[in-house]
Order: C-alpha cells, then structure tokens, then sequence
C-alpha cells in the first residue's frame, strides 16, 4: 500500500469516525429534519457514552486482528480510535454536566461522590487523559518500554466502562451484556496469549507489539 | 392525522374537529350500529381508533396551570416495556395492538364479579380532562393532558366489602401481541396496586384518553391508571383485571429490584433512587440549557394527598 492510498484511507476512517458527533450536532439543531426525538438530551449522552465504548473496544480490536491477518496495517489506526474513544467520552462527560444537569457543578459533584455507577465513569474518564497526551510518537519514544505499562490502562477503563454502562441502565442489560461478552473475548484473546508464551523470552518492547 | 401540536398555547378538544366533521363523523358511525345504546356510547366516542375525538369537559380544578408537552413527545416517548424497552419502541411496535373486544374482569372482595366488556365499564362515566404533572422515577417528567373519570367512581359500582384494603391491577397477557411479554425483562402480566384510600382519592384517574382524543396505544390503550403524586411506573396500561385484595400486592417493580422500587413509589425529592438522584427532574421538551428543575413533593400535589400518608415512615415505605 503506498503512502498516499494509506493517507487517503486514514482521512475516510477519520470523518467516518465523526459520523455520530456530525449526527448529533444536526440533530440538536434539526437541520434536515435529523430529530433526536422527545429526549434530545438523553439521546446525546447514550450516543456519546456507546461510541466511547465502541470505540474502546475498536481499539483493542486491533493487535487481535494483526495477529488473525498477519499485516500491521490495523496498528496504524490503533492510535486514532483510541483517541476517538477519549473524544466521545468527553462529549458524553459535557453533554451530562452541561444539558443533563444544566451546569450545576455542586449536584454533578455529589452525584460523582454518592452514585458509584457515575464514580467509575469518571474514574475511567480520568484515566484515559493520561493515555490521550501521552498518544504521540514524540511520547511514545521518550516514555519507552513504560508507555507500553501505562498504556496498558486501556484494559481497565474499558472494564470499568462496561461497568458503568451495566449499573447505569434501569432494567434492560441487553446492550451492556453485549459489550460486557465483547470485552471478555477481546481480554480473554490477550491472556490466552500470554498464557500460551509464558516461559518463553518476554517479548521486546516494540510498542507495536503491546 | 396526527398534528404537530404547538407547546406554548393549550388546545382543548373543541379545537381538535371542527364541530361539523365532528357531528357528521358521528353520524356516519352511528348510522352503522342498530343498537340505541351503543349509538349513544359512540356519541362520546369511545369505541373507536386512537386519535378519535371524545366528548371532553376539562376539570380546572385538578388540572395545572403549565403549558402540556406536545402530542408527538407524549405519545413517543414512553416506557411500556411489554412493546420493548426503548423510549420509542411502544410508539413502533404497538400500533397494531387491538383494544377492542376489550373486557374487564373484576373480582376479589367486592359483592359485584364478573367480566365485562369495556363499552359497560365505561358507559356510566362522564369524562373529565385533567392535566396533569407526569414524573418518571428516572427522573425525568411532563405534563399531559389526560381524559378519563375517577377511579372511586368506577370502584363503587362494584361494592367493594370490608375485607377489602387494596386494589390490585393486571395488564393484559399476550405475549403474541406484546413482543415484549415473550422476553424475561419482567415478571409478566404487569401488575400494580394501590391502597384502598389511594385508590378512592379524588386524583387517581381511569384513563381513557390524550389530548381529548382516544388514547394511542403506546399510551396504554384502552383503559389505564394515572396516580399524578406517584412515580409513573404505578400508572398501569392496557388494564384487565381489577381485584379487590385484603393484603398488599407484590407489584412488578417491587418484586424485580425490592431495594429499587417500592409498593408506594410516590414522588419524594428526598428518597433518593439508590443508583440516582430524584431531588431533580429534566423536563421534556424544555430549553436543552434548561432542562432540571426540583422535584417537588408528592408530585405537587401535596395539599390533597399528604394526609394519607400522616404517621408514616416515607423514608421506609418509599
């Protein structure tokens, strides 16, 4: 693949990704009759908060799928849906204390402390900051083999976004149960892994390979 | 048939059919049924398709002041998990939903049983419009101007004996009908309950309809219960069962999260859901930068029902 098909191919996925936030943005101003019907509000936060998962669980898609397709081309998006799952979870932290408590930082503030489903979102809120500055190549080199053990955090925040997606619904856990079973294959793949080379030389610590 | 109706300004069933089409609907329908009776149940437009008009009078006195939410919002955003648990699913899946034939059976400790079709439930009772505060126990809430008559009224017919301290309500079982009847989601039918003096409280509304016409099905078609100071959840759709009991019901939500939701459920800014807050609401259709407001006791409606609760533990008995 030369160089500018692969740059072409990166800008596609990259406006693809803003798909939900373009759709949300028309919708809440209704341009061509987009509506987010009778709970726009509501409508933005569940948008939000599932494509920061989705994009969660993309990114950790991405070492299996190298490893099924035996081509690297997969890693080399790897750092942008990662960064598109920091986006949406931002948008979903904004539209929760701007629209949904109408910007009252004291009930968002005693919601974090007494509700443990918001205070494991937010902790895997804080969590993905780190990995979104230390996302470039610049970082990546001068962090060395300790980018790879902070960056390993991705595992945690998708477990407690799952988490916090389960508690957070009334009833119907169908659709946190779905991510729930996509996360245990994607962590199961990886332990599997590390089970079968266990005893063997401990891999290099090519960020690639993480 | 269905128009877009404005948020700002109220508009009262006359509004809705020109009188002409209105009289002239009528007599069509009319001219089609033999039965003197039956003629004079349609005048009032019961028995026909959602979105017909009824004969309506408002009740001011139990009716608040604030602008309703539109049409479209109440009639697309609703929670009847037996058409699927989306917000917008009842409004998809239960359009083909048939409310007629429709019978009622009512039982239990009361002297007068039996099963009854909807038409002689109904025909005794003059309708009322009330709008009413809606408040879900998800924190969110509306106003809708709902038709119907007290449930005291419809109760009395069938002299509920001293044995009696509750009414139980069940919501129709047909898993072929209700998509979301043939799923575990919750103990199905759907059952609710209140206490006798609840039920006989002027508020407690049987509803019939919305925005003076015949309910939509989403809206629980074709006879449901509205207790406006109580969480939504107690408002029962699509009713075929009333049992008078001696002994507290075990209601759905109850009995599928007991720490979550109680027997009560009346709206209560200062018992808190254990998972969120419900010293707020978010008000539908309200500016997206000004949607939260406080929550207020009893729904609002303190001041006539507040003494039923005198003495007890609301804290306990939430």
């Amino acid at each position: 693949m030369t160089a500018k098909i692969r740059s072409l191919l990166k800008a596609a996925v990259f406006v693809a990704c803003l798909g939900p936030a373009i759709y949300l943005l028309v919708g809440a101003f209704g341009l061509w009759s987009v509506s987010l019907g009778a709970d726009p509000v509501h409508t933005m936060l569940h948008t939000c908060g599932n494509w920061a998962l989705k994009f969660l669980l993309i990114t950790l898609c991405m070492t299996p799928l190298r490893d099924l397709t035996h081509t690297t081309i997969w890693l080399r998006f790897r750092r942008m849906f990662g960064l598109f799952a920091f986006f949406y979870a931002m948008l979903h932290l904004a539209v929760y204390i701007i629209f949904d408590q109408s910007g009252h930082l004291e009930t968002v503030w005693q919601d974090i402390i007494k509700r443990p489903y918001i205070t494991i979102g937010m902790l895997a809120l804080l969590l993905l900051v780190p990995l979104a500055v230390t996302s470039t190549a610049a970082m990546q080199r001068r962090l060395r083999h300790r980018w790879i053990l902070l960056h390993r955090l991705i595992y945690l925040i998708a477990v407690l976004g799952v988490w916090h997606y389960w508690w957070g619904v009334k009833k119907d856990i169908f659709e946190p149960l779905l991510f729930a079973c996509a996360l245990a294959v994607l962590l199961g793949y990886r332990l599997y892994k590390r089970l079968r080379s266990s005893g063997k030389v401990r891999e290099s610590t090519d960020p690639i390979r993480a | 048939m269905t128009k877009p109706w404005s948020q700002s300004k109220f508009i009262v069933p006359s509004d809705i059919t020109p009188e002409d089409k209105f009289l002239s609907r009528r007599a069509l329908l009319g001219g089609g049924l033999g039965m003197a009776a039956a003629f004079a149940f349609e005048r009032r437009g019961f028995g026909q398709d959602a979105n017909a008009a009824l004969v309506v009078t408002r009740n001011a006195q139990y009716s608040v002041a604030e602008a309703p939410n539109s049409f479209k919002d109440i009639s697309t955003y609703n929670n009847y998990y037996e058409f699927g648990t989306g917000k917008s699913d009842p409004s998809e899946n239960a359009q083909q939903f048939r409310t007629r034939p429709w019978s009622v059976t009512i039982d239990g400790e009361c002297d007068v049983k039996g099963t009854f079709s909807l038409e002689d439930i109904l025909k005794p009772h003059a309708l009322e419009e009330r709008v009413y505060r809606m408040r879900c126990v998800e924190a969110w809430s509306m106003i809708v101007p709902w038709v119907g008559f007290p449930l005291a009224d419809l109760l009395k017919r069938f002299k509920p004996t001293s044995n009696a301290k509750f009414v139980e309500f069940k919501t129709l079982l047909d898993p072929k009908q209700m998509p979301g009847e043939r799923g575990s989601v919750l103990d199905w039918p759907y059952t609710e309950g209140l206490r006798m003096d609840e039920a006989m409280n002027p508020l407690t509304l049987m509803t019939v309809g919305l925005y003076g016409k015949v309910l939509p099905n989403q809206n629980g078609a074709p006879f449901r219960l509205i207790v406006p100071w109580k969480y939504g959840f107690k408002g029962i759709k699509a009713i075929n069962h009333i049992r008078f009991v001696a002994s507290q019901p075990v209601t759905t939500w109850a009995r599928s999260a007991p720490s979550e939701y109680g027997f009560y459920a009346n709206v209560n800014p200062a018992v808190d859901h254990p998972r969120w807050s419900q010293a707020s609401e978010r008000h539908i259709g309200a500016s997206l930068f000004d949607q939260r407001r406080p929550t207020l006791p009893f729904n609002g409606y303190g001041k006539e029902v507040a003494g039923l609760y005198t003495g007890m533990n609301l804290k306990t008995y939430f």
